[in-house]
């Protein structure tokens, strides 16, 4: 069989204008796709920022809530409710919302304040630089060192500014695994001062986080917490109602989508059309091989092995080419929000996959119905 | 009796404006002739040579090679009986233009899952024998029309078929080389297991036939006008 599929990459190379203009085809339909594809993973991603940072197993919340960043307020009763449900080992508030901050130099800007359990500190970022315990000090808030830090003018320790009208100042400077996506600064303060300075509703609980006795539990809290008219959700599941939020109630899931099947299309026509093109540019020598007496299966291989050669080539590129793309867009915009995941490569392979072998389908359609009689007609 | 063809009859078309090609035609070919097929053009030669090759299947007849009947086999069957007993010449020649010349002396041997490299050694040895071995590595468009006509034999012997058909094989070559050729398929290729079937209407060669038959309308005419 190597011999034959050597002839058919002979062939498939014979004819290099087609050959470029199939595997530049599939590169730019996987290119595009994947660009598509990387970019709205990695908004996801970044939405879902908030989740993965502060790191707690069930959070409980207004059951109208998509995403960390839409919170509705709970009544503060709601957290010794949720402290007295079975299985909860601990429970502690969260606030999270936004603060207009007024710099140093007059200038305003938005950023989003994170209130945690003053008792525990649960979910504190790590720091780079202050001590944890100075964030009880008076009006102290640590500051995320981020791709947004800039925006609050880079503060140092000690940097004093106001928010919405309260006095502020930098107790600690912060990292966090992933980036906001809004681009929006991130402040860290207690509970308690949160919920003082920043509201202006009558409840001002965003979140309760939930630490339960045992994995075993999770299920009888989310119950009990339900009976209650609230959502508990663990973090993988608040991070999929987040993602179902991008994808399916936001433009952009459908944007993408329509973006992601127009690039497979492209792809699929160009390398359709120019397989089929290249196909019938060698009947006379499918022909000619049939006449000799390549069995029609051995022709399907040729074919099959000349679609798949190209797809894997187009593949490749396209990768290549989407995460230099995204690589480069990385460098020059800190907090460019684009992931490759496995997801994509496999969602990409896929289009390729199907790409290849429609284009294989429509050649040996028309290589099967060759009549080898025609290498005795001139 | 290597080949026997038993009262094949091939039209085209349908009903109304049926175009017979082939009317009742019967004959044989014995090992070690070198039989012609002679005629106008539009005689139904062609057709013949396609329907013993068992390339264009016959509307009525029989055609034996070997002892057999090669329009009763499976489509796969008819496949290997074509790669491993025939050897064909085209009139147009089809060789694969972007391939070496080798490697177009070498396609039978691929398909038979001989490994590509022992394939081409072998098209390098018979490209020798018709006196191309330094056109090897070329592709066919870059040899004149006789070297091209020597490749197209070179493929058709390089897996040494018992029975080799050849049409209208000096129809694009002056007569010199036209002879030469021929003289040198009928002196290297017509052994004792053999058979030639060469269809033309080229007089100057002629004289290489053992038997020529003559077709007229898509019917032999004629027959069997032993010449050599
Ligand atoms: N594919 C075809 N469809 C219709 N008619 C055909 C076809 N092939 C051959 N014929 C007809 O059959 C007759 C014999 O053709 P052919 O075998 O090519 O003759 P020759 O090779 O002797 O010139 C001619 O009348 C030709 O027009
Ligand atoms: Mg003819």
């Amino acid at each position: 069989m190597s011999g034959i599929l050597s002839l058919a990459m002979k062939l498939l190379l014979g004819d290099r204008g087609k050959f470029y203009t199939l595997v530049i085809g599939i590169t730019f339909a996987v290119f595009l796709m994947m660009l598509m594809t990387s970019m709205f993973f990695g908004i996801i991603q970044h939405s879902a920022a908030n989740i993965i940072n502060i790191g707690a197993e069930i959070w409980v919340m207004d059951p109208n809530v998509q995403t960390p960043q839409n919170s509705i307020p709970m009544p503060d009763y709601m957290l010794d409710v949720v402290r007295s449900v079975p299985g909860v080992d601990y429970a502690v508030p969260l606030y999270l919302g936004a603060g207009l901050v007024r710099l140093e130099n007059g200038d305003y800007q938005a950023a989003t304040v994170v209130g945690l359990d003053d008792a525990t500190l649960f979910g504190r970022p790590p720091l780079v630089e202050g001590r944890t315990a100075d964030i009880y000090r008076n009006n102290a808030f640590f500051v995320v060192r981020d791709a947004n830090y800039a925006k609050l003018g880079s503060p140092k320790l000690g940097t004093t500014f106001e928010i919405n009208d309260h006095r502020g100042v930098i107790a600690g400077i912060a990292t966090v695994p992933v980036g906001s996506l809004f681009g929006l600064p991130t402040l860290y303060t207690t509970y308690g001062r949160a919920t003082q300075d920043l509201p202006s509703t009558r409840y001002v609980m965003s979140f309760i986080l939930v630490r339960p006795k045992s994995p075993a539990a999770v299920a009888g809290i989310q119950r009990a917490v339900h009976a209650l008219g609230y959502r508990a959700l663990t973090a993988a599941e608040f991070t999929t109602r987040n993602d179902q939020f991008y994808e399916f109630q936001t433009a952009m899931g459908m944007n993408i989508l329509i973006m992601t099947l127009i690039s497979f299309v492209v792809g699929l026509s160009i390398a359709g059309e120019t397989f089929y093109m290249f196909v019938l540019d060698n009947l006379e020598r499918f022909g000619a091989l049939k006449a000799i007496g390549a069995r029609s299966s051995e022709l399907v291989a040729m074919i099959f092995y000349q679609s798949l050669v190209v797809g894997f080539l187009g593949f490749g590129f396209g990768v290549l080419l989407a995460s230099g793309l995204i690589a480069f867009g990385k460098l020059k915009i800190p907090n460019y929000a684009a992931v490759i995941t496995y997801q994509n490569l496999g969602m990409a392979l896929v289009m390729v996959l199907v790409i290849s072998v429609v284009s294989a389908y429509i050649g040996i359609r028309r290589i099967l119905r060759i009549d080898p009689f025609v290498v005795f007609r001139s | 009796m290597i080949l026997t063809v038993d009262r094949v009859t091939k039209w085209f078309g349908e009903d109304p404006t049926r175009t017979y090609a082939l009317r009742d035609v019967s004959f044989g070919v014995d090992h070690q002739e070198m039989l012609y097929i002679v005629g106008p053009s539009g005689s139904g030669k062609t057709t013949l040579l396609s329907v013993i090759s068992g390339i264009l299947r016959p509307n009525a007849g029989t055609v034996t090679v070997e002892g057999k009947d090669i329009w009763n086999l499976s489509a796969d069957d008819l496949a290997d009986f074509r790669l491993h007993t025939l050897g064909f010449v085209f009139q147009d020649y089809h060789l694969f233009p972007r391939l070496t010349t080798a490697e177009n002396v070498a396609v039978p041997l691929v398909l038979r899952r001989v490994r590509w490299r022992d394939s081409l050694r072998k098209a390098r040895e018979v490209l020798e024998v018709v006196g191309l071995a330094d056109k090897a590595e070329l592709p066919p468009p870059r040899l004149s029309g006789g070297e091209q006509q020597r490749v197209a034999i070179a493929r058709a012997i390089v897996a040494e078929p018992d029975l080799l058909v050849l049409d209208e094989p000096t129809a694009s070559l002056d007569g010199d080389t036209g002879k030469r050729i021929i003289e040198f398929v009928k002196t290297r290729i017509l052994e004792a297991h053999r058979a030639i079937i060469v269809v033309t209407h080229d007089d100057r060669i002629y004289q290489f036939a053992t038997r020529i038959i003559h077709m007229e309308d898509g019917r032999i005419v004629d027959r069997a006008e032993a010449v050599a």
